[in-house]
């Protein structure tokens, strides 16, 4: 049976993935955040005009 | 064969996410953070409140990214100074390169996404800081004139007029002198520092203005720093983010700031010696006290005024 041991580096690259990975889902995130919350404003905006009218 | 065998120890050098984060610098960011949200909540005018986040959130990475910036172009002297010697750079964990692809990326990513998120007047001005902060101060002026940290502290000065600018699309009185109050607290609370860690940017070559033009001319910038500042900070009380809570605030810490920079103007380099600066390290601490408590204290007016307590 082969020893197979984990160097501290592959933890140290493994968080460097893992951290990489959350803030690009975090941007995901934010992006979809917010195209809702300007689409959902905007139109209730252009709503309220167009009642006005 | 385990893994770890094949492993030189210059690998070892390899930088951890942590590393990374570090090139953001945290600490000053933590105060780009908190200013910036006080001068988006006190704008006038209203904004959903995940714009307010992302808006914040892309001050603090703009912020950030001219701190990485900074770290890339100031490596040779972050690495003679002890106090800068562990940065990422200096200690061999990440390279310049890599400090400055972070660096450049997340400027235009903070500057775009506050455009899109807010106005472009905001991601404009924050353009601007970043720009000020790493041409201005860091290639320009940090190494060349001893009023470096005057005129580069209106880089740390200018997150509460993004914020505010954010909101409302504009400058005003108000965030005129949200920055003022950081533009003047900035040298004090700089050269407190440098009285204490001297040694550290006459190594540097940094001409800091103790290295420069000693330790007596310091103490009696300090004084008049501090007095210019009170005024800034008590006149803040009289403007519309202005109310009880904060005349009360700003005058207890104003005192005390006054008291700090009147002792310092007195001492002589013995006195220093021999109690290993503890007036100039109190005076430090006390600033750092003095910038949060007057910010929270524009927090509190603005979150006491619909419940008719804060504001005059």
């Amino acid at each position: 049976m082969a020893i197979h041991k984990d160097h501290e580096i592959h933890h140290r690259r493994f968080g460097r993935n893992l951290g990489l990975a959350l803030v690009l889902g975090a941007f995901v995130v934010l992006l979809m955040g917010l195209t809702v919350v300007k689409v959902t404003s905007e139109g209730r905006a252009l709503a309220a005009q167009e009642a006005k009218q | 064969m385990s893994d770890a065998s094949i492993h030189t120890p210059a690998q070892t050098k390899e930088a951890s996410f942590g590393d990374f984060f570090a090139l953001l610098k945290p600490r000053v960011m933590s105060l780009v953070v908190f200013t910036a949200m006080v001068g988006l909540l006190a704008a006038p005018g209203s904004i959903h409140p995940f714009v307010a986040f992302v808006a914040i959130l892309c001050i603090a990475i703009g912020g950030g990214a001219s701190g990485a910036l900074n770290m890339w172009y100031d490596a040779d002297i972050d690495a003679i100074m002890t106090r800068t010697q562990s940065r990422p750079i200096p200690s061999g964990k990440v390279t310049g390169g890599e400090a400055y692809a972070i660096g450049m990326t997340l400027s235009v990513f903070s500057v775009v996404m506050l455009g899109l998120a807010t106005n472009w007047f905001a991601a404009g001005f924050l353009a601007f800081t970043i720009f000020f902060y790493v041409v201005i101060y860091t290639m320009w002026l940090k190494r060349w004139t001893p009023q470096n940290i005057v005129i580069g502290g209106a880089a740390g000065a200018f997150p509460p007029m993004v914020g505010w600018a954010a909101v409302t699309g504009g400058v005003s009185v108000e965030s005129t002198l949200m920055f003022l109050l950081i533009f003047m607290w900035t040298p004090p609370h700089f050269w407190a520092l440098c009285l204490f860690m001297k040694t550290d940017y006459r190594d540097a070559g940094v001409p800091m203005l103790n290295v420069t033009h000693g330790r007596p001319a310091t103490r009696n910038h300090i004084l008049v720093y501090t007095i210019l500042l009170a005024a800034i900070a008590i006149g803040m009380a009289f403007t519309s983010v202005g109310g009880m809570i904060y005349l009360v605030t700003a005058l207890v810490l104003n005192a005390m700031f006054l008291v700090g920079a009147v002792r310092i103007w007195r001492r002589s380099d013995a006195a220093c010696e021999a109690d290993e600066h503890k007036v100039e390290k109190r005076f430090f601490g006390l600033s750092l006290l003095y910038l949060f408590l007057h910010f929270g204290a524009i927090l509190a007016e603005v979150a006491l005024a619909p419940h008719g307590l804060g504001g005059w």
